[in-house]
């Protein structure tokens, strides 16, 4: 689908100081949010529903006004200018169609109404529309579409513009399972090809770990932890981003720390001699995740019987023996734990 | 009525039926008996015409009392299309921009303007009348239709405010948004936008504003001079003098009707789907 070769876009960095965001009744959407997306790159917020990252989202195209702190693109500071002069381009969950416009027009309109000359844009129009399909659709309104044709209209109509940033809230969220997987792919393919940074909001989980180049987790309007998903996964700062991220999600048990062993249970596992709990002596909260897990039958480590929470085809509830942790690659001889030690006790 | 298999329904639903079918029916010829009288008598010849013979069919039908009335109506009804048409259109123009304002490009303070705009509705027009008639002879305004455009205007700005409102509320905030992303200023957005997407919350309003202002009597009367009357006055010189000519006031009712009629035929697909655009989605 993604043959021709249009010229790479000027790409903007993205800074958030201290932003903040109360609404009427004094409830903190966001507060005090520093992010820092580089040029070029593609992050996601990703949070439960409710946290805010919407609003960090339409702070930044400048849809929502922000009560305090900045917003930078690029150099510079963009917090009290207009959504139309911030050169921006949206993504929403509804698409937002115009329903008036042929998908040409819908295309064109950012280009028309920046007072690009009609020339240009029949061409720019014509050129993303070939990249992403659409050629045969561009006499088409909006209502004779499929959710997935619509889709690629707002993804097209908001590359037409050629913005510095992209910002897209959920545009995944209206299509079905496996339209889903196929777009995510595409949208990794146009983000390498076109460049441009790119803030991509959703409460999947999956999808942010697979399309983020860094994910920004978010918990009641505050930042939880901003890395790499591999980071977000193997080295979660709190057990929040722990439990939220992984799916299956990762299984906690009360356990204790002492003399280099950890004990739940009635089990006992030696820690990793270079870990950092290895000389604590105290309570912890013991993450597994299911990958952890390993067939039964490793000399030294515990047997349990574990029962999937989510019960596939017969028999329902089906218990299994596994050994307990499967040991982490570098760590041969011990239990890692899967969080830092700062937040490993409560 | 055709029987379906396996339709699911009382046993005693088409005993119901009828009974309610057979009430309607009553109701409607009640409600016709009017309408009824009006066109027997308006297809009339002259000497046909009787207060006790009101309910019986002509013996021959004949078009005549329309030929009769309508020289004298000829100027009223120009008048009253020169005065409605525009009247209804500019209302309607205005009540949009009122009611995107008030719905989708809010400023502080939106709820108090449109509680105040709505205000208007439930003044009555004799409250408004002396005063009216002063601030027109003052602006010169009064005698020609130009006043009475401008009355009809103000006058139905309340209401296509509130139909325009109710309309554009129900349109997602996400559409404006894109606009605003697209680069749209408020104006570009409600030109590009919001009118195109408005013909439904247009006939409605149309409908309204061109009914109130073809039906009006009281300000016609008041404000126009002789030359400039509307319909209504016209028809009410046919039917007020001395003697009433029954059956050329029912021709002349009926033709001052037309208007009306065809206009809410012109539109009323979309009136229906005005009423419903609200319940349905696309």
């Amino acid at each position: 689908m993604m043959v021709t070769q249009p010229a790479p876009l000027p790409a903007a960095g993205i800074r958030l100081d201290k932003l903040g965001k109360r609404f009427r009744g004094g409830v903190d959407a966001v507060a005090d949010l520093d992010l820092a997306v580089a040029p070029g790159e593609f992050i996601v917020l990703v949070g439960p529903s409710g946290c805010g990252k919407s609003t960090v989202l339409r702070m930044i195209a400048g849809l929502e006004e922000v009560t305090s702190g900045r917003v930078f693109l690029g150099d510079v500071d963009v917090t009290n200018e207009l959504p139309q002069r911030r050169d921006v381009a949206m993504v929403f969950q509804s698409y937002a169609l115009y329903p008036r416009m042929t998908v040409h027009k819908n295309m064109a309109f950012g280009l028309r109404m920046r007072g690009t000359p009609r020339v240009e844009r029949d061409r720019r129009v014509l050129a993303v529309a070939r990249t992403l399909g659409l050629e045969p659709l561009l006499g088409r309104r909006p209502a004779a579409l499929s959710g997935g044709q619509r889709q690629r209209v707002a993804m097209g109509r908001a590359i037409v513009r050629e913005p510095r940033v992209f910002l897209m809230d959920e545009p995944l969220s209206n299509l079905d399972a496996k339209l889903r997987v196929t777009v995510r792919a595409q949208l990794t393919l146009l983000h390498q090809r076109l460049g441009v940074t790119t803030v991509y909001v959703t409460h999947d989980q999956v999808e942010a770990m697979t399309l983020g180049q860094r994910v920004a987790v978010l918990r009641d309007g505050r930042l939880q932890q901003f890395d790499t998903p591999r980071a977000l996964f193997r080295d979660p700062v709190n057990l929040f981003v722990a439990a939220f991220i992984g799916s299956p999600a990762m299984n906690f048990v009360t356990a204790a720390v002492a003399g280099g062993r950890v004990r739940f249970a009635g089990h006992s596992v030696p820690l990793a001699p270079d870990g950092p709990l290895v000389a604590a002596d105290r309570p912890v909260l013991l993450g597994v995740r299911p990958t952890a897990f390993g067939p039964p039958g490793i000399a030294g480590w515990p047997q349990l019987t574990v029962t999937p929470a989510a019960p596939r085809s017969p028999p329902a509830r089906s218990t299994t023996r596994c050994s307990c942790p499967k040991s982490a690659p570098g760590s041969p001889s011990g239990c890692r734990p899967t969080w830092r030690s700062r937040s490993a006790s409560r | 009525m055709t029987r379906r298999e396996g339709r699911i329904r009382a046993p005693s639903a088409p005993y119901v039926a009828t009974a309610r079918y057979l009430a309607l029916f009553a109701f409607a010829c009640f409600f016709l008996m009017p309408v009824y009288a009006l066109l027997v008598t308006a297809l009339k010849s002259p000497a046909e015409v009787s207060v006790v013979r009101m309910w019986q069919w002509p013996h021959e039908l004949s078009l005549d009392n329309f030929g009769i009335v309508w020289p004298k109506l000829r100027e009223g009804f120009a008048n009253s299309v020169m005065m409605a048409l525009p009247a209804s259109v500019i209302s309607s123009l205005l009540g949009a921009a009122n009611g995107f304002v008030l719905s989708k490009w809010r400023f502080p303070g939106a709820d108090f303007a449109f509680s105040l705009i709505l205000f208007g509705m439930f003044i009555p027009y004799q409250a408004v009348l002396i005063p009216m008639f002063q601030v027109m002879s003052y602006t010169h305004l009064r005698g020609g239709l130009l006043g009475l455009i401008l009355v009809h205007v103000i006058y139905g700005l309340p209401i296509t405010t509130l139909i325009f409102r109710s309309y554009f509320t129900g349109i997602s905030e996400e559409l404006i948004e894109a606009a605003k992303v697209d680069g749209a200023g408020m104006l570009r957005t409600f030109i590009h936008v919001a009118l195109p997407i408005a013909p439904p919350a247009f006939a409605v309003s149309m409908i309204w504003q061109f009914t109130s202002a073809w039906n009006d009597f009281l300000f016609g009367v008041l404000l126009t001079n002789k030359d400039r009357w509307p319909i209504t006055v016209a028809l009410n010189n046919i039917a007020g003098s001395q003697a009433v000519p029954f059956n050329e006031a029912m021709a002349s009712a009926l033709l001052a009707c037309l208007p009306t009629l065809a206009v809410y035929v012109l539109l009323g697909r979309f009136f229906m789907r005005g009423l419903m655009a609200g319940a349905l989605k696309g």
